[in-house]
């Protein structure tokens, strides 16, 4: 368990001593910034809009604001989190700093956990840009703070989900752009298939739809945990880092 | 200490390493010689855990490479050909992440990491950023690496490859300091290097070795005749000629181009005989100067030369009959 916490505190070192931390970070406030002014200002003309038109049915922060905003983060998570997971192993392979971890009393599975939670924690940081605005909502209205909770429970798991898959692909290259570009390219595969089952209604199609990352999120974030849907994606996680395992043995195979 | 057995290790397309076997004992320091690509890399990524052998066994202080890698992973300190360092580190978090690593008590790690930098001699920059570094200065930070968990076996591939002559003097001198408390396999192509430093030898061409012995015993490989260049001036070729190959126990004199048209001969002798005095006395006795008397016995560098010849060269006869002579020696 130690090593992981070392090679954990390594990564997250690595991340925050190159620019990338600081430009996924502003990269995401500026994104999520301009989600969040938009949805407010929505929200705020719409209300403005009903009360003239004498209706008084109250409007939800959570459902006008909150759930569209993290809806948005998921999708720009897709996005940003390829460009955590391509450096992972694809930068170690490069430079030969692989051969001193594997040559080092540690574990594959230490190594490849450790840098797992690494990158969690980054993505984490990255996420955590986004409490700000959050912050506000709490500060002027009075939003449910529940769905909010198992929203950001969503935002962790699916990043999580991704995150394991690039882990995987950058263990199969030794170059960064090949390894995020592929991340990211399976990764918008993995939204789109959801598409399969608005044309067709064959129960494979539900199977391949079932596969999409995002439609698992959707439920999360309107404030409901489904088990199938934890289930999805731990075991995706799961999948992940054991394809990652897979990869890195047959590394000392191939060489 | 280290004890590899028909070790033999293939990729896709070619065989790296093909049933080699060599026993090192504690405390000695080995050189491995070879081309690039004879196999030296593979056979150090299969003692380190890094590559699984194909075939054949190795093991270190009784471990075995595959059975009880986390042990013998323990006992290495591995120094790859590039020095696995991270350029954005100070040289001290790095060498404490690999003490984490190699699993120092995190009570001794600051003592550790000290020693080590004051061994290597980067002990006035450890607060520097490994990038900034010259490839002189990554080499020691990576030889600081493989010793700070004090590993009684240490494995350095090229370890003064990149370095100025001055920097491989201090390396060198740092590597023979290490020998005694640890056994040492390093892996070379230049050869003064296993001259100075190492108690054995192991040439290996082609991922089979061809000679596996002490440096002495290599420089006698060729038996008791003795070769010797002769440089006289102040007579006639011929009739000096004639001169040397009247002394007792000379095999055979060929005369060839001195420098500056003096004449140079080369002397064979016959076994056990040392024929120098002779020669020297003859050519005195003669009335002629003696400019130069050197014996050729064979340097390291033509051994190696010799015995790592690709194929396809013209005397493949000589070339089949060393290695299969060698090869015996080796096991």
């Amino acid at each position: 368990m130690r090593n992981v916490f070392t090679i954990c505190g390594k990564e997250i070192r690595s991340y925050f001593t190159s620019p990338i931390a600081y430009l996924l970070m502003a990269l995401f406030g500026l994104i999520f910034g301009y989600f969040f002014f938009s949805a407010t200002i929505v929200f705020v003309n719409q209300g403005l809009r009903m009360q003239l038109g004498g209706g008084n049915t109250p409007m939800s922060v959570n459902e006008w604001v909150i759930a569209p905003m993290l809806g948005n983060a998921s999708v720009v998570g897709l996005f940003l989190i390829p460009l955590i997971s391509m450096r992972l192993f694809a930068e170690e392979k490069r430079s030969g700093t692989i051969e001193l971890l594997m040559t080092s009393p540690v574990r594959d599975w230490e190594i490849i956990i450790g840098k797992w939670l690494g990158a969690m924690a980054m993505y984490l940081c990255i996420l955590a840009i986004s409490a700000i605005n959050v912050a506000l909502l709490f500060a002027w209205g009075r939003p449910d703070w529940r769905p909010i909770l198992t929203g950001y429970l969503g935002l962790i798991l699916q990043g999580g989900t991704v995150l394991a898959i690039g882990t995987f692909i950058s263990t199969t290259t030794r170059n960064q752009i090949i390894a995020g570009g592929t991340t990211f390219a399976v990764c918008l595969l993995l939204w789109v298939l959801s598409w399969v089952s608005s044309y067709n209604e064959a129960p494979w199609a539900q199977a391949v739809a079932y596969c999409s990352i995002l439609t698992h999120f959707e439920p999360f974030s309107k404030g409901i945990i489904d088990t199938k849907d934890l289930v999805f994606y731990i075991s995706a996680i799961f999948l992940g880092l054991f394809l990652t395992s897979r990869s890195l043995d047959s590394l000392r195979w191939r060489a | 200490m280290i004890k590899v057995e028909g070790l033999t290790k293939r990729y896709a397309r070619h065989v790296a390493v093909n049933n080699i076997s060599f026993e090192v004992g504690q405390g000695e320091i080995v050189g491995f010689l070879g081309k690039n690509g004879a196999g030296k890399t593979t056979t150090m990524r299969v003692l380190t855990c890094f590559l699984p052998p194909t075939s054949g066994k190795a093991s270190v202080a009784g471990f075995d490479v595959i059975e009880q890698s986390l042990e013998v992973k323990k006992r290495i300190g591995y120094l790859p050909e590039t020095p696995p360092v991270y350029p954005e580190m100070e040289i001290t978090s790095y060498l404490t992440f690999v003490a984490k690593l190699k699993g120092i008590p995190g009570a001794d790690i600051a003592k550790r990491v000290d020693e080590v930098c004051e061994r290597t001699g980067i002990g006035d920059v450890k607060n520097t950023i490994i990038g900034k570094l010259s490839k002189g200065y990554r080499q020691r930070v990576g030889l600081a690496q493989a010793l700070i968990h004090n590993p009684p076996v240490l494995i350095l591939d090229e370890p003064t490859s990149g370095l100025d002559p001055h920097q491989q003097r201090e390396a060198r001198q740092l590597i023979a300091s290490l020998s005694g408390d640890h056994t040492i396999i390093l892996s070379t192509h230049i050869l003064s290097e296993v001259e100075q430093s190492c108690s054995k030898v192991i040439i290996i061409n082609n991922g089979q070795i061809v000679a596996s012995d002490t440096v002495a015993n290599l420089h006698h490989r060729k038996g008791a005749s003795e070769q010797v260049l002769v440089e006289v001036s102040g007579g006639p070729a011929n009739q000096i000629k004639q001169a040397l190959e009247r002394v007792a126990g000379v095999a055979s004199v060929q005369s060839g181009e001195g420098k500056d048209g003096l004449a140079a001969f080369e002397v064979r002798s016959l076994e056990n005989h040392a024929i120098r005095p002779d020669l020297a006395r003859a050519i005195v006795q003669g009335g002629w100067n003696l400019n130069m008397l050197r014996p050729m016995g064979e340097s390291l560098e033509e051994i190696f030369l010799e015995l790592t010849k690709s194929e396809t060269s013209a005397d493949k006869e000589k070339e089949e009959e060393a290695p299969a002579v060698l090869q015996g020696e080796a096991q």
